[in-house]
């Protein structure tokens, strides 16, 4: 297996596109390697994208945010600017694993790696972030939801490279949350997972409202269905039984050794619930 | 010498300056730096890496291997299969607190006629490098005919059901049976009349109870190092609880005469019962003895899943009758207990331990002893216990709950004391379950109010605990520092509290005590440091030989002096006159007594061989309490108390040490752990990411209590303490939660989706 760890962004797409059999991005490497010692990955060639700078950006433009594909959880955790705007995306990725695993783990890594129970995906999803993906042919933006199409697949090609994230700038009156269910309290993978991001008006009444859904589907999903059920409302309990029926019903969970298919369809609606509070309290300020 | 053992000696007969004292551990500084050398760290020039085969079915037939592709691969040195290791016949030998059979052993460790597990292992390769053994392992073709399997323990005994070993016929049963079955046997303990017993009980509960075969969970892998010479002779390196077993079990699957193997053990990194068996140490030799060079295995994650020792499932129906006013007058309990792939589960002390806290009466417990195809079981702390007193205790619970009595109350009303017969055998000596149950009602904990969504609970446990075969050296050295050599691996703080005692004893400063365990060619034959044995046993055995280099210098100074040796008394740490009648003399110490050793007839030891008997039972109580979120199924653990008798505490930390790490493995065996098997018979959660063990941030701090009531037969009371631990704290876990959410469960683990679904049965 040829490693490469190029400088530049150019550099590296080169390196794609010239890969003869299987090549593959190793950004942090935290889910990568797993697959390599696991035996379930055996490209031929890596490329270590870390050391491109433009990958590692944050900037901001008129409230919109742009984060850099390979910023850590360590990085974007100590961002005051980001998690002030972001706080859902920002406690999402800096669930991720423990404190080692937060200096290696990046945002654009936990996206390709499009595992069901990530636990960015949801938020990003929630945030409506858009992705900049660069290929042989150009640039392209891409929904985060579309970037995973199934279990650890991607609707990327093997040479494309996601550069970094977008975040819409919007209202002061709006706030995002994730929050997982997990059987322990750290290092454990996502049972059910909700990212919900809204606005509200003067009054408290929600006006806008976007819902990710992780771990009980093939994919991440964003649910509307469950975001119209918040959209003018104040999140009375009314409004909440109505969250929770809208996600469960989004559910199409699996049986397996994480959980049941009635638990997940349930902890889901729960999850919810205690998502939306947060989102909301943090919108009304 | 005088054999004889000062025995009920206690701290109040006189002042005891290490015993009972947290000295500093003599392995800790290596231990922090990362100097410390454990199994995976053994390497030597020209070491080649063993991979093991291991099948992919839970049960199958193997009708060939050809192994010609992978020989042919650049970089493999060496295959072994089945035709590497020659059939043994069926004998019955110790292995901790487990009987091992050897025809059983060397079809574990690798299959013969069939495969009988997920993991089994099938073939082995020595390659000169991990990447081309694993590939080797590729090219290795294996026919397979896959055949039915079963993992539960009831289904296994249903007739009818998929038969691991066509020869097995249930033992213990009248008449023995002609038709083969997964049952290997059938044991009953008997005590008075069940039935008058019933019949005069008020109240009777009968229930039935799950558990999950669960792992050690230790974070060491197995690894070991092999290394044979031409001349015959091997050694080995290992991770393990018992070098001597390992060479006893190795010689005798490599074919070799024990002598000719040298076994070193390393730092372990864990092992709780699991390291008490062989895996890939006779693989290993089997490897170096085809290649004469040294092999280095090492297991993954996976493997230590996979084709370890873990525990046994269970499944277990209690029936107790009480009277009115909580006093205890029928017990029965049958419990099945999955053995894995060869005969061999802990149902046995399972059975005993069962009812045993209790001062009952009228006792019947059946044991069945059942096959399935899942690895097969090692020990695990007081294998078998926890898994009947989980039971037990749950049901005893409900009782005292039932007719308004204190659960600790009713304990205390019911329990085992000095003089009552246990329905397994012997009656206890003195015992202190009382005096725990009196400690726990004197906690502060007790007392706490609890808050919405909480619960409290309780639970007891009782363990035998062993002696055994035990040699110690102890080597004065010509500077007046010591060498204590023991053969017992340091599983628990043991160095400490070995240097602890023997400090006390020679009246010298422990500090001048430096411990080593040593390698099979070193000492006499040692058991495991298993059954709680180590502290008590090789504790003996080294105040023996501490007596016994005192002796000895007392000899010398006698004949220096020119006195009588009983004029010559030891007292801190030198020699001197017995009393004025013996002369006037100024006292020896121990160094200017090593310095002249070579003129006073040369090198200074004391040396102890002995077969320790007489270990004191150990009781244990655990309080915890809980929160549940009745939304998500998911409990929170906010306070734990461990109260538990160690009869004396030689070394405080690492008796606290034992009762924390015990709690902890309940608390995860409890709530979390669990192998979850697919329809395929392939265990589906080989790794830490799904196999749930206790974080950090899981867990509140966990109190202890040590109760010393003093086993009068080891000169400071000690008791062991290692596996007691385990055992009460399933039930106080299910009693907690039981206690939080109103409802009774009766499954472990008693993980969210679980706990859920309980919720919402009761509220329809
Ligand atoms: C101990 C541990 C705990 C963990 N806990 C969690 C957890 O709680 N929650 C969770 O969601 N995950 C968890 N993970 C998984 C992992 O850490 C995260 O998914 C992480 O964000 C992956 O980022 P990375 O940079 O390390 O990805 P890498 O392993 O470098 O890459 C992951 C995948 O994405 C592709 N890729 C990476 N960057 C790009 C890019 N810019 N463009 C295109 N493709 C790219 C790679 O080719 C690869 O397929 C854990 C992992 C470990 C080892």
């Amino acid at each position: 297996m040829q490693y490469e760890a190029p400088q530049t962004l150019d550099a590296a797409l080169s390196l794609l596109a010239g890969a003869t059999g299987q090549a593959r991005i190793l950004a942090g490497g935290t889910d990568i390697m797993v697959q390599l010692h696991m035996d379930t990955t055996d490209p031929d060639m890596l490329v270590d994208i870390k050391n491109i700078s433009e990958l590692r950006a944050i900037t901001e433009t008129d409230g919109a945010f742009t984060i850099g594909a390979v910023t850590t959880g360590a990085e974007l955790g100590e961002n005051e600017a980001v998690k002030k705007m972001w706080p859902g995306v920002v406690e999402g990725l800096e669930l991720i694993g423990s404190t080692q695993v937060q200096g290696r783990a990046t945002i654009g890594g936990n996206l390709c790696n499009a595992s069901p129970a990530a636990d960015v995906i949801p938020a990003l999803i929630a945030a409506n972030a858009i992705t900049n993906v660069v290929g042989p042919n150009g640039s392209r933006e891409v929904a985060a939801e579309d970037i995973p199409v199934g279990p650890g697949k991607t609707s990327l090609a093997q040479d494309e490279i996601v550069v970094s994230i977008s975040f819409p700038a919007r209202g002061a009156r709006a706030g995002d949350a994730y929050l997982r269910f997990i059987p322990r309290t750290e290092m454990d993978i996502a049972v059910v997972g909700v990212g919900i991001s809204l606005e509200v008006d003067e009054a408290g009444v929600c006006t806008q409202a976007r819902v990710g859904l992780g771990a009980v589907a093939e994919k991440a999903l964003l649910v509307p269905e469950a975001a119209a059920t918040l959209i003018g409302t104040s999140l009375d309990d009314a409004a909440m039984e109505k969250l929770a029926a809208a996600i469960s019903a989004a559910c199409r969970p699996i049986n397996d050794r994480r959980g049941t298919i009635e638990f997940r369809t349930d902890v889901a609606g729960v999850m919810a619930r205690r998502t939306a509070k947060i989102a909301y309290d943090r919108a009304v300020g | 010498m005088d054999n004889s053992m000062d025995v009920g000696y206690s701290a109040d007969d006189k002042e005891l300056k290490f015993v009972g004292k947290r000295t500093n551990r003599p392995d800790g500084v290596d231990k922090v730096t990362g100097r410390a050398r454990f199994g995976a760290d053994a390497r030597l020039p020209g070491m080649l890496y063993g991979k093991i085969l291991r099948s992919p079915h839970a049960h199958a037939r193997i009708i060939s291997i050809d192994t010609s592709k992978a020989e042919a691969l650049s970089g493999v040195k060496a295959v072994v299969t089945r035709d590497d290791f020659e059939d043994r016949d069926s004998e019955f030998v110790p292995a901790g607190e487990m009987m091992v059979n050897y025809r059983d052993m060397v079809r574990n460790i690798m299959a013969r006629e069939k495969v009988l597990y997920d993991g089994h292992a099938v073939a082995a390769v020595a390659a000169t490098s991990v990447t081309i053994a694993k590939q080797a392992l590729k090219l290795i073709d294996v026919q397979y005919e896959v055949l039915p399997h079963v993992i539960d323990v009831v289904e296994a005994m249903a007739p009818g059901a998929p038969l691991l070993h066509d020869d097995l016929f249930t033992d213990g049963v009248e008449p023995k049976p002609t038709k083969p079955s997964n049952v290997a046997k059938r044991l009953e303990f008997n005590m008075g009349d069940i039935a008058s017993g019933f019949a005069e009980a008020d109240e009777i509960l009968e229930k039935t109870f799950d558990t999950k075969p669960v792992h050690q969970g230790y974070i060491e892998p197995h690894s070991c190092l092999a290394s044979f010479s031409e001349n015959g002779s091997a050694e080995l390196w290992c991770s393990t609880q018992g070098q001597y077993l390992v060479r006893a079990h190795c010689s005798k699957l490599v074919g070799m005469e024990i002598s000719k193997l040298r076994v070193t053990p390393s730092e372990i990194g864990g092992g709780f019962g699991g390291k008490t068996v062989v895996f890939i140490e006779p693989i290993a030799l089997a490897l170096s003895k085809k290649t004469y060079r040294p092999i280095k295995i090492t297991m993954t994650r996976d493997e230590v899943f996979r084709s370890s020792g873990p525990t046994s499932g269970g499944n277990v129906r209690v029936k107790v009758g009480i009277t009115k006013d909580g006093k205890i007058m029928a017990c029965e309990a049958e419990l099945k207990y999955q053995a894995g792939a060869f005969q061999g589960s802990s149902v046995q002390p399972g059975c005993m331990c069962a009812f045993a806290p209790y001062d009952v009466a009228n006792v019947n417990v059946i044991g069945w002893d059942v096959l399935s195809n899942r690895p097969k079981v090692a020990a695990y702390r007081a294998p078998g216990a926890p898994i009947s007193e989980y039971a037990v205790e749950c049901v005893i619970d409900e009782l005292a709950e039932r007719i308004g009595m204190d659960p600790v109350d009713f304990r205390l009303k019911n329990a085992a004391k000095e003089g009552t017969q246990t329905a397994y055998g012997p009656k206890f000596g003195p015992v202190g379950f009382v005096e725990v149950l009196e400690a726990t009602k004197a906690l502060d904990h007790y007392k706490i109010p609890l808050g919405p969504n909480q619960g409290r609970g309780i639970g007891s446990g009782f363990w035998f605990n062993i002696g055994g075969e035990t040699c110690v050296n102890l080597n004065v050295n010509e500077d007046g520092t010591l060498t204590l050599i023991t053969g017992s691996p340091d599983i628990g703080g043991s160095r400490a509290s070995m240097c602890n005692m023997a400090a006390e004893e020679l009246g010298i400063d422990v500090g001048l005590i430096n411990p080593i365990i040593a390698d099979t060619s070193v000492l006499g034959f040692n058991f495991l440091s298993a059954g709680s044995r180590t502290t008590f046993a090789c504790g003996l055995a080294t105040i023996e030989a501490a007596r016994n280099a005192i002796e000895n210098m007392r000899k010398r100074v006698a004949q220096l002096w020119d006195i009588p040796l009983d004029a010559v008394v030891w007292e801190d740490g030198a020699a001197r006159p017995a009393s004025s009648n013996a002369g006037e003399f100024e006292p020896m110490t121990l160094p200017e007594i090593a310095k002249i050793a070579p003129k006073t007839g040369g090198p200074i030891a004391g040396h102890a061989e002995i077969n320790a008997q007489g270990a004191g039972p150990g009781f244990g109580t655990h309080m915890v309490d809980v929160e549940v979120d009745k939304e998500t199924g998911h409990v929170k653990v906010l306070r734990y108390t461990v109260i538990q008798d160690a009869g004396k505490a030689i070394h405080p930390s690492f008796v606290e040490g034992q009762y924390q790490g015990g709690a902890v493995q309940c608390i995860g065996w409890a709530l979390n752990e669990e192998y979850v098997y697919g329809e395929d018979g392939r265990l589906q959660n080989s790794g830490f990411l799904d196999y749930r063990i206790p974080l950090a941030s899981d867990l509140p701090m966990i109190d202890t209590k040590i109760v010393e009531v003093p086993n009068p037969n080891h000169p400071y009371g000690v008791r062991g303490v290692g596996e007691t631990p385990i055992i009460p704290g399933l039930a106080a876990m299910s009693n907690a939660i039981s206690n939080a959410l109103g409802l009774r469960m009766s499954e472990l683990p008693m993980s969210p989706p679980k706990v859920l679904k309980a919720i919402k049965e009761a509220s329809v």
